[in-house]
């Protein structure tokens, strides 16, 4: 068991973004996130690595308590995460982003020892020929391929994936996929927020359902399909009820 | 220590200490005198860098530690006989010292908040001074010419004094290249470009924070003990003028903040640009216009300064240019 979430509530105010939130991540294991927007799926990711302290419940990483800790001791113990919305740090180059990851990370590697991880990472996702380029000056795609690069370059033993396959073509996001596949067959245990159906129940060993904070649903890809409670959260907008029909297909 | 070994690191040695053997080797006063305000001001400009540049944390007020160190520094050497390179190492402790204690918590503020609170420090340590008897309030301290005896008298401890600055301006320099090309600078020119993001990836930003800013304050410590020991007198006005922190903030920006080299071109350059306007009947008056405009112009049109600007041309210039 690499991840367990018990009992986590995070309220903002008035407003229960998580609501008694359980999960449990295995080790090599991909694990879904869906939900309708304002489900509460990133608030998790933030509570899961310590951007916010959730008001109740615990956060076990590894069967230690990390619930409360900084995100950068969050980070040093071995969990990475991208952000839906892309952060590059603009104005340093490509590598010095991913060197940034390597140097800080699990590994808390030399500069020198981090360039050679941060090739090795940018080969990986296909950046190698934009190493000496601006972060800024990449355009959407390749900016969420450096959030995964420097991701990876921590050498997380789980990484959280907030939307990663959003806002890239379909081309894209068959690469994206097939990265993400070839990431867990090195060992790294993923947890993924996606709204692209097809590609959460392709990829996910097990998926979890969120809605209004609280856990509606849980199970493998296709037990959540079809359950009555999920295709209800999604009635809402029929278009994503659809998409998920579909998807299971 | 790879920076030692980069090929800037000569450059730097060879300009910095070349354009400072200058008056050493001439022997003119003159010389000495241009040179070492030059290099007084290179120190404050890269400190600021230091925080401002790499961290990015506008320290507007960043003279305070220039006047504290001068003022403890002076103190002692006056009163306690501490001789002058045993009470310069203190006055820079000292202000490194305060700018941990004050860093902890200012450190928190982002943007202009910091900025803000960074001018307030200034202006309270001032009124402080102003109003603390053991420094002599309002009038401040002098020396007579006997503190000079233990080092050869007036005319060799200018010289001592121009000694004890460049040395001071390399040691600066090279601290701002070793931090630059450092895991730990890395670290600083990430909590610069997103400070969330940063400390997502593993970084401390508030203990980065705190340990920069308490570096940035120890040059400018030494710096002010240097300036007042020369000057032979310290007043709260001189020590602690905002003024020269915004002029020093110019040179950073003129030259190219987040580089090594920029707050040395920009120290040279806007101290000869400023000593041709004041000494010309038309612009004596009007050399703050001047460097307000120019600072304008700067932040429009090249806001990466001189030297980003060469750097971004020149590609082949950059390991001989950071």
């Amino acid at each position: 068991m690499i991840l367990q979430v018990q009992n986590v509530s995070k309220r903002f105010g008035g407003l229960v973004a998580l609501d008694s939130v359980s999960l449990e991540v295995q080790e090599g294991e991909i694990l879904g996130v869906i939900g309708p927007n304002g489900a509460g799926k990133t608030t998790l990711f933030n509570v899961i690595n310590g951007v916010y302290a959730p008001q109740e419940g615990l956060i076990l990483f590894r069967g230690e308590n990390i619930t409360g800790l900084p995100p950068f001791k969050v980070a040093r113990r071995g969990i990475a995460r991208t952000h839906q919305i892309v952060r590059p740090l603009g104005e340093l180059s490509v590598k010095e982003n991913v060197t940034v990851g390597a140097c800080f990370g699990r590994e808390n590697l030399s500069l020198k020892a981090a360039a050679r991880v941060a090739d090795e990472v940018l080969a990986f996702v296909g950046l190698a020929a934009k190493t000496d380029l601006l972060a800024g000056k990449l355009n959407v795609a390749e900016k969420k391929r450096l959030e995964l690069a420097r991701a990876l370059a921590m050498r997380p033993a789980l990484l959280l994936l907030d939307e990663v396959l959003a806002g890239l073509n379909p081309n894209e996001v068959s690469e994206m996929i097939s990265s993400i596949r070839r990431i867990r067959d090195q060992g790294v245990s993923i947890i993924m927020i996606e709204h692209l159906m097809h590609a959460v129940m392709k990829l996910s060993d097990r998926v979890f359902v969120l809605d209004h904070g609280a856990q509606i649903a849980e199970g493998t890809p296709e037990v959540v399909s079809s359950h009555p409670k999920v295709v209800e959260a999604y009635l809402g907008d029929p278009q994503a009820a659809l998409r998920l029909l579909e998807g299971s297909a | 220590m790879s920076a030692l070994r980069a090929p800037f690191f000569w450059v730097l040695l060879v300009v910095v200490g070349g354009v400072g053997l200058l008056p050493i080797l001439t022997g003119s006063d003159g010389t000495r005198e241009d040179v070492f305000l030059v290099l007084m001001l290179v120190i404050l400009a890269s400190s600021i860098n230091i925080i401002m540049g790499y961290t990015g944390y506008v320290s507007f007020g960043h003279i305070v530690f220039f006047g504290l160190g001068g003022y403890v520094a002076f103190y002692l050497m006056l009163n306690h006989q501490v001789h002058f390179v045993a009470a310069a190492l203190v006055g820079g402790i000292v202000s490194s010292l305060i700018a941990f204690l004050l860093g902890i918590p200012v450190l928190r503020l982002r943007g202009a908040y910091f900025a803000l609170a960074t001018i307030g420090i200034n202006e309270v340590v001032r009124s402080f001074v102003t109003n603390f008897d053991p420094f002599g309030g309002a009038t401040g301290m002098f020396f007579n010419y006997q503190v000079y005896d233990s080092y050869g008298g007036a005319k060799n401890a200018l010289w001592f004094a121009y000694d004890a600055i460049l040395i001071v301006a390399l040691l600066c320099t090279i601290t701002s290249l070793l931090i630059k090309k450092s895991k730990f600078g890395l670290g600083l020119l990430a909590i610069r470009e997103d400070q969330d993001a940063s400390q997502v990836l593993g970084i401390d930003p508030s203990r980065s924070k705190v340990v920069v800013y308490t570096i940035s304050a120890f040059f400018p410590g030494l710096a002010g003990a240097i300036f007042f020991f020369k000057n032979g007198i310290i007043e709260p006005g001189p020590a602690f003028d905002l003024l020269r922190s915004i002029e020093a903030l110019v040179m950073v920006m003129l030259g190219g903040y987040g580089t090594v080299a920029g707050p040395i071109v920009g120290a040279a350059v806007y101290e000869q640009l400023r000593a041709f306007l004041i000494t010309n009947p038309t612009f004596s008056s009007l050399h703050l216009f001047v460097a307000g405009f120019l600072l304008l112009l700067i932040v429009l049109f090249v806001t990466n300064g001189l030297v980003g600007w060469l750097r971004q041309r020149t590609p082949q210039l950059r390991r001989y240019l950071e």
